[in-house]
């Protein structure tokens, strides 16, 4: 078992003709990800590496019945293909696009709230892998391997470290999930932990948070009244100075709020043992086994 | 991104929201001119001479002085142009005083504080009102946080007249007042979303003796990744005097970089692993020298670029090449160190843990660079390593 996607999930690339879309639809259906669509609007009826592609993603779901969608869409369009793809009701999307104005986001976002049958991970963000199964998204495949241990992150790289460093003591994972680093997104950490609680064959998880927001505070919360299986926690941005981006847009401590401190506070107060470094991540998670 | 005062209040007079009479100045003797320019067309002696500079505080600091007459007004530019001003936002080497803002001085009644920001947790462009204007925001917000009345924008439906109602009498404004704010409102809240601000706050927003609602001063953050829905417009307002130079040039060369104070130099992919690449450093006695992401879809050259910008900086003493690749190919940073290195010449040590897509081709490449590079296993085992051979 898994959560989000597993060996069933029938994936549409919206954007998979850009030179990123292609590269990564490439690496996904190397993967063994079952990638039955691309939706690139005028480009309808051709098809890329045997996928077909269509113009609409109504046409998609119609035509395919695609459950899942990943975006490789430019900023400037983005927020039109997550929307294009809620509206079509496809149960998972996956945004992997960094740079959407927040003003987008907030749009979009309000339209997420307001229906049922549509979730959003992401936008800025690695995806979603099940090992073995489905990788939808741009993480390095290889470094990850199946089994029993949930991963949900606020950065890419440090879900690669963390996987890997996983992997490297002979734990595999469940599902790893990238939510994205920007301030508003579509999936929040409780979100997956409430899918991570609830699923049969994840025995525990790691937490990668980082600096900015109060996302990491309000888990820390949930976990504490909610959450029954152990959890190693991580968050980067300790040293990171006051009012500056660093990187991400989410990522900056304004008015003395969003410090790594704070949220490393929270997770020991709801009973997560957090990394020291993040080289330890694997090794904190494994001393709760 | 960030603009200064004055041309915030330009953008404020074009949605309709009233600020003093002001004229820009260059340089002292501009100050003069407008100074007199001011006084004749008011009638009014007083006038405001305010530092431009891109970080708040300035009053505290000596940047805004308000004097009578046109000769006070030249000693006052004369005293504040070319002066670094160093305040709680600017750090500690301060900012130059390049640009002045000569002002109508006002009389005024009481003042008010007004902002707008965007909200992570209602996700919605968040309203702050406050009576206590004037005070730094985040010392009313810890001691008196029911001074603060704050209402949330739906997307859908935009501001409502109940809201703003609410601010208004939670601000205890007259009928009149009520008008002049429910008007100036209703502009700022159309400026934050057509111009993809962060941020844009009023601090004082003053009430007059005639009952009128005045920015007394005005702050606007644009989103960053808005920048190409107002590329033109944005490139005519950026004042590039207030960044850090090598900043903007990593920008250019599409990487996000960030100047710090210590003496290792990191060249990492991805925000969270470059922060955390920062505090392993730190954890193990050891001061990063920036934050570096070149991010994933780097280019050879932008690696080079990115290895060139640490290596320009004198006070790097060792560099620390941490990545773990996923869109970005170790080889292809792997070719962008040796291309700088050749180039520039390798001075100081250089520690490279290379991890994910394309390591064996990425370790092959160094290792046949002939480059005096030592090669660590994990981030912690590269930052130790580091640490130590900075030390010299």
């Amino acid at each position: 078992m898994s959560i989000l996607v597993d060996k069933n999930t029938r994936l549409v690339v919206q954007g998979m003709t850009g030179s990123v879309g292609r590269f990564h639809t490439e690496q996904m259906l190397a993967y063994g990800t079952k990638v039955v669509a691309g939706c690139t609007p005028g480009k309808g009826g051709q098809s890329l590496m045997d996928v077909p592609i269509y113009d609409t993603m109504r046409d998609v779901v119609k035509q395919t019945g695609a459950n899942a969608s990943c975006i490789f869409v430019p900023p400037p369009f983005a927020a039109d293909a997550i929307l294009e793809a809620v509206d079509a009701e496809v149960p998972l999307i996956v945004c992997i696009t960094e740079g959407i104005p927040v003003m987008d986001m907030i749009k979009v976002r309000r339209v997420l709230d307001s229906q049922d049958k549509a979730r959003l991970i992401g936008p800025n963000c690695p995806g979603v892998i099940t090992p073995d199964q489905c990788k939808i998204g741009i993480m390095p495949g290889h470094v990850h391997k199946a089994g029993r241990i949930g991963v949900v992150s606020k950065s890419g790289t440090l879900t690669y470290e963390a996987v890997g460093q996983l992997t490297a003591l002979g734990i595999g994972q469940s599902t790893a999930v990238g939510i994205g680093g920007d301030p508003i997104n579509g999936t929040d950490f409780i979100d997956v932990l409430k899918l991570f609680n609830d699923d049969p064959t994840t025995e525990g998880v790691i937490l990668i948070g980082e600096i900015g927001g109060n996302a990491e505070e309000q888990a820390a919360a949930w976990i504490k009244e909610h959450f029954k299986k152990p959890a190693a926690g991580f968050i980067a941005g300790r040293t990171a100075p006051p009012g500056k981006r660093m990187g991400h847009a989410g990522a900056i401590i304004s008015g003395g709020k969003g410090t790594a401190d704070a949220k490393i506070e929270a997770l020991e107060n709801a009973g997560v043992k957090v990394a020291p470094t993040p080289s330890d991540m694997g090794t904190t998670l494994q001393s709760l086994l | 991104m960030n603009i200064h005062e004055y041309q915030a209040k330009e953008l404020y007079r074009k949605y309709g929201i009233p600020v003093p009479q002001g004229i820009p100045c260059m340089s002292p003797a501009e100050a003069t001119a407008a100074a007199k320019k001011l006084i004749d067309e008011t009638g009014n002696e007083v006038v405001v001479v305010k530092a431009q500079i891109h970080a708040g505080g300035r009053g505290k600091a000596g940047g805004v002085k308000v004097v009578k007459g046109v000769d006070a007004a030249t000693a006052a530019a004369n005293d504040i142009f070319g002066k670094t001003l160093i305040t709680h936002q600017t750090g500690p080497e301060g900012k130059l005083v390049q640009r002045l803002l000569v002002e109508q001085g006002l009389a005024i009644k009481s003042e008010l504080y007004l902002a707008l920001v965007v909200d992570r947790e209602s996700r919605r462009i968040a309203i702050m009102a406050s009576t206590e204007g004037g005070m730094d925001i985040e010392e009313v917000a810890a001691s008196t946080p029911e001074k603060i009345h704050t209402i949330a924008i739906d997307p859908a439906v935009g501001l409502q007249g109940y809201q703003v109602r609410q601010l208004a009498f939670g601000l205890g404004l007259s009928k009149q007042e009520q008008k002049n704010f429910s008007k100036l409102l209703g502009g700022l809240a159309k400026l934050f979303e057509k111009e993809d601000c962060s941020i844009a706050e009023i601090n004082p927003l003053i009430l007059t003796e005639d009952e009128q609602v005045i920015a007394l001063d005005a702050k606007v953050n644009f989103d960053s990744n808005a920048e190409f829905r107002h590329k033109a417009f944005w490139d005519s307002v950026r004042d590039l005097s207030e960044e850090a130079p090598t900043e903007t040039e990593a920008k250019e060369a599409g990487l996000s970089f960030i100047q710090l104070d210590g003496n290792i130099g990191c060249l990492v992919n991805g925000a969270g692993l470059a922060m955390s690449t920062m505090d392993t450093i730190k954890y193990y006695g050891g001061e990063p020298a920036n934050f570096l992401d070149v991010g994933g879809g780097a280019s050879q050259e932008a690696v080079t670029r990115a290895f060139r910008i640490i290596l320009e900086s004198d006070a790097v003493q060792g560099i620390f090449v941490n990545i773990f690749g996923g869109i970005m190919r170790c080889d292809t940073i792997a070719n962008g160190v040796v291309a700088a290195t050749k180039e520039l010449g390798l001075t100081v040590p250089l520690v490279v843990r290379l991890e994910g897509t394309k390591v064996e081709e990425g370790r092959k490449i160094l290792d046949g660079s002939g480059l005096a590079i030592t090669s660590a296993a994990t981030m912690a085992d590269g930052a130790k390593k580091i640490v130590e051979l900075a030390k010299g």
